[in-house]
């Protein structure tokens, strides 16, 4: 089910600008890791080129190796649809589908791919779905109703439902919490701890508590100047990362001296 | 939405989609444009070979192969998602084919045509002692009657339109704003022969005046007005409203604001709007056709006797129906569009040249 | 626009001096009297129209309604809209069938699949085509279009006459037909309908169209799932606005149509006649009763295109307020 990722030498450009340089790193299967670093450090930018949803961006651009397992997501004839069924993704702000039902934004990506034929099968693989991602006992009632009438945390959660029925190998998340109210937060963040036992996670966060609470690695990320596009500083064990980092920038970030 | 996708699109699944891999077999990237090229090809030797008459049908004949063989190729080799991706994307181009063979047939048609005849000559003789059948005659009584009917229509309509945007940007609130705006939405739909019928009961039958240059203008007002409301209550909304509280802060009163401040500032926008909304009117035929009544000679007094203007007399060479008669409408065709895109160049060009700093 | 935001900490010492209220309200009186002028125009229109159109038909001797010829100079008068409004809905409707699909394509081109570099060129093409005077669109279909069509129409004669529709009694006539008209009108309205719906593509949020994309959607899905069940609305009012233009068009119907008062299943026969195009027709000749009654049909007209534009109207408005509250 989940993979390991193994990035070398990756930059990624937005037309002549380029936001991130150089990266190379590997995230372990059936864990999280955080991506954290200031604003502009490119962890985002990072993190879609993970599933080749940076091209989208008009001018958006790669170079590098993205390894999936043994298979190069810029690979040549490499279909990016074909990725993104694979490395599903959650983003900043929920965005459930608003003329959909709750049923038909769980549904969605399955009758796209056409993975379940039959309606108890799709049935199955919603109430499955909505259950993983913690949602079930709050909307099993009305599963008819637009995804839109959820509260945020709600339709956080519908979202990350929506991203795992496809069974994806990877789940990226783009400050999933960044936008619910602590309670919401707390919820997602339980959620991710359960992920982790099948998918593996990749989760950018501006928060730096949020990232010490769920992830076993983390990566910092840091712009060598203004203009400069970003870079890895370093990734290792969390508990390392805010006990003892190897970088003194590192260390600068997370006591609060900057960013 | 979503039960219509249940039903077609789960019977086209990938086999086992998750176990295989990220790489598809895909056509290679000059295949769109070889199946149109093979399609166009095609397309015109079964039209040639059937012996049909129009090419139009040549080009849909070449359509359909076009559709058909993407689909087919690429459900093949890629799948029948991406053959219906494909297929959407050759759609969506096909319209955008289909959307310029008009204007390009159009555009060039008008000047190969109007060319013929159009010189110096053409622009400063009126059609006075010219037989319709033979070669001759000019438009210089068109051109002074356009000017003149849009000239008084924009003398009436942009000081009304003006004030009516101030009114619904600046003070409306009520419920009088939401009527007179939803009001504003409804007259720019009035077909320019109602506006034309109105001002002729109005004007004409009730009122017992003439035909005039004049009472064509009146028409013309009713159709520009709603025009330049919408595009100058778009301007408006733009001057942010900071400027108009730091005017008001130093005591200036309302009014002067904005004169003083919010005009100046949206000025270019406005100038715009005021120009497009003057382009669309001067390419007005129906209410000239019967409020001005059209004339021979040169009149230029707007407010007695018939006149004539550039679209009334291309309609009226058309119905002349004959081949030097033909020739003058085109080449007033040719100067009406002049005109017309003139005007929306200047626009355009007060536009960029007069951008709020805010804009992009 | 909020005038009293200042006035909190420093209270105006004095109170303003008359002369710029004065300003204020003479400036006030004169913007708020141009709207309701503009209220007061629509009301002319609809009042004078009704006054010169019931003159008219109570003098009719045949029903206004379902009289197919148009006789007003003769005595007694006999005239009605039959063949009228039958002619104008059906090209209006040929030309929405037409026009709406391939709108829709263009907007979606220009806004999803064109390269950036053409799109905006593209833009302002759709633009200039929208500029374009209807007497222009009339000149070229008149010389140039109806010619051009005769052999779709021989063709369309020959392998689908057997639909009624597409049955041409005298295959030899010109394409000076309804369905002619309804492809120029087509052409027209075109630009009308794609710069409305290109707008509505552009609101469609970022975050849909993402989601879409992050399951694996392919560019087309996801116009499917995200662009066209949120732009839904705006497409049928867009439509609605280009509807309402080819109703009430007159010169490209007048330099095209071969009018005469027949109705008739029979698309491409050269008969038929619209409302606005039978006014410009018969104006000329008219005498002061004959004014009157064409007026009585420029009333009907009238109010068709204030139902339809109103509609749209109303649907555009609903949609902001459902927008707004889901943002």
């Amino acid at each position: 089910m989940a993979k390991r990722i193994d990035v070398s030498g990756l930059s990624a450009y937005y037309g002549n600008h380029r936001a991130i340089e150089d990266i190379s790193m590997t995230v372990e299967p059936r864990s999280v890791t955080a991506f954290i670093g200031p604003s502009g450090c490119g962890k985002s930018t990072f993190l879609r080129t993970l599933n080749r949803m940076h091209e989208v961006t008009p001018g958006g651009r790669v170079e590098g190796k993205v390894m999936l397992d043994d298979e190069n997501l810029y690979g040549p004839g490499v279909d990016p649809v074909a990725v993104r069924r694979t490395v599903g993704m959650v983003f900043q702000r929920p965005n459930p589908f608003p003329t959909m039902s709750i049923y038909d934004n769980v549904a969605a990506g399955l009758r796209l791919n056409g993975t379940a034929r039959r309606k108890s099968e799709l049935d199955g693989i919603v109430e499955k779905s909505l259950k993983g991602a913690n949602l079930w006992n709050e909307v099993k009632d009305r599963l008819n109703k637009p995804g839109a009438g959820l509260s945020g945390g709600q339709q956080q959660r519908l979202c990350i439902a929506r991203a795992i029925a496809v069974e994806p190998q990877v789940l990226l998340m783009d400050e999933p919490c960044s936008a619910l109210d602590p309670i919401s937060t707390l919820a997602i963040e339980d959620l991710i701890g359960q992920l982790k036992e099948r998918f593996t996670i990749v989760i950018v966060t501006h928060n730096m508590q949020q990232a010490a609470r769920v992830s076993d690695r983390t990566a910092f990320f840091n712009l060598a100047g203004v203009g400069q596009p970003g870079r890895l500083i370093e990734i290792d064990e969390t508990q390392r990362i805010f006990s003892n980092p190897s970088v003194q920038a590192t260390e600068d970030y997370i006591s609060g001296r900057f960013g | 939405m979503g039960h219509e996708m249940s039903e077609t699109l789960t019977q086209d699944a990938l086999p086992a989609s998750s176990l295989s891999p990220l790489a598809h077999r895909r056509i290679p990237r000059w295949a769109p444009a070889g199946i149109a090229v093979a399609a166009i090809a095609l397309g015109c030797g079964v039209g040639a070979a059937a012996g049909l008459a129009s090419h139009l049908q040549w080009g849909l004949i070449s359509l359909l192969l076009f559709v058909g063989l993407t689909y087919g190729i690429t459900a093949g080799v890629e799948g029948r998602r991406q053959a219906r991706d494909r297929v959407a994307t050759s759609l969506v181009w096909a319209c955008f084919v289909v959307a310029v063979v008009p204007l390009y047939s159009l555009l060039q048609t008008t000047i190969s045509k109007g060319v013929k005849v159009l010189d110096g000559n053409f622009l400063t003789h009126s059609m006075g002692g010219v037989i319709t059948t033979q070669p001759g005659g000019g438009v210089y009584h068109a051109v002074i009657g356009t000017l003149e009917q849009v000239g008084l229509a924009s003398l009436i309509a942009v000081p009304v339109g003006l004030l009516t945007a101030i009114y619904l940007v600046e003070y409306g609130r009520g419920k009088l704003a939401k009527v007179v705006t939803f009001f504003v939405d409804v007259m720019t739909g009035v077909p320019s022969i109602v506006a034309g019928l109105f001002i002729l009961a109005f004007w004409i039958i009730i009122l017992g005046f003439g035909y005039s240059g004049f009472a064509g203008a009146l028409a013309l007002a009713i159709l520009m007005m709603p025009v330049v409301v919408r595009s100058t209550e778009e301007m408006l909304k733009l001057v942010p409203n900071e400027l108009r509280e730091a005017s008001l802060a130093l005591g200036v009163p309302k009014w002067r604001t904005i004169l003083k401040v919010v005009l100046p500032t949206s000025i270019g926008g406005i100038l715009t709007g005021v120009m497009l909304a003057v382009a669309r009117i001067a390419g007005e035929t129906a209410p000239v056709l019967l409020l001005v009544f059209g004339n021979q000679l040169i009149n230029n007094n707007p407010f007695s006797g018939a006149q004539s203007s550039l679209p009334y007399y291309v309609y009226e060479q058309y119905t002349n129906g004959n081949d030097a008669s033909f020739d003058r409408a085109w080449a007033a065709a040719l100067v009406l569009i002049a005109f017309v895109m003139i005007l929306n160049l200047v626009a355009r060009g007060i536009a960029r040249w007069k951008a709020p700093k805010t804009g992009r | 626009m909020d005038i009293v935001s200042t006035s909190g900490e420093h209270p105006p010492p004095s109170r303003q001096p008359a002369a710029t209220r004065l300003g204020d309200r003479v400036f006030l009186g004169l913007s708020r009297g141009s709207g309701i002028l503009l209220l007061v125009i629509m009301a002319a229109i609809a009042v004078f129209l009704t006054v010169r159109a019931i003159h008219a038909i109570s003098l009719d001797h045949s029903n206004f309604f379902t009289t197919y010829e148009w006789n007003a100079s003769l005595n007694p008068p006999s005239f009605g809209i039959a063949v009228l409004a039958y002619g104008t809905l059906v090209s209006s409707l040929i030309a929405m069938l037409i026009a709406v699909p391939i709108s829709v394509g263009i907007a979606l081109f220009i806004t999803h699949y064109a390269p950036r570099r053409l799109a905006s060129p593209l833009a302002y093409l759709v633009d200039l085509l929208a500029a374009v005077p209807s007497i222009v669109y009339g000149l070229w279909g008149g010389l140039y279009l109806v010619p051009h069509l005769q052999g779709l129409n021989l063709w369309l004669n020959d392998y689908l006459s057997w639909t009624g529709v597409f049955h041409k009694s005298d295959p030899n006539s010109a394409a000076r037909s309804l369905f002619t008209v309804g492809i120029l009108l087509a052409i027209m309205i075109v630009p009308i309908i794609t710069n409305v719906t290109r707008e509505v593509f552009r609101q469609v949020p970022k975050a849909h169209e993402e989601a879409a994309l992050a399951l694996g959607a392919t560019r087309w899905e996801v116009v499917r799932m995200s662009v066209l069940p949120f732009a839904r609305s705006g497409i049928i009012s867009a439509s609605m606005l280009g509807l309402g233009r080819a109703l009430g068009e007159t010169m490209a119907v007048a330099t095209v149509l071969s009018a005469s008062p027949v109705l008739t299943q029979r698309l491409l026969d050269p008969v038929g006649g619209t409302f606005a195009q039978n006014i410009a027709a018969k104006f000329a000749e008219a005498d002061n009763f004959g004014r009157d009654a064409l007026i009585a049909s420029g009333l009907v007209l009238f109010v068709i295109t204030l139902l339809v534009n109103g509609a749209a109207r109303l649907i555009i408005a609903r949609r902001r307020e459902y927008s707004g509250a889901a943002l």
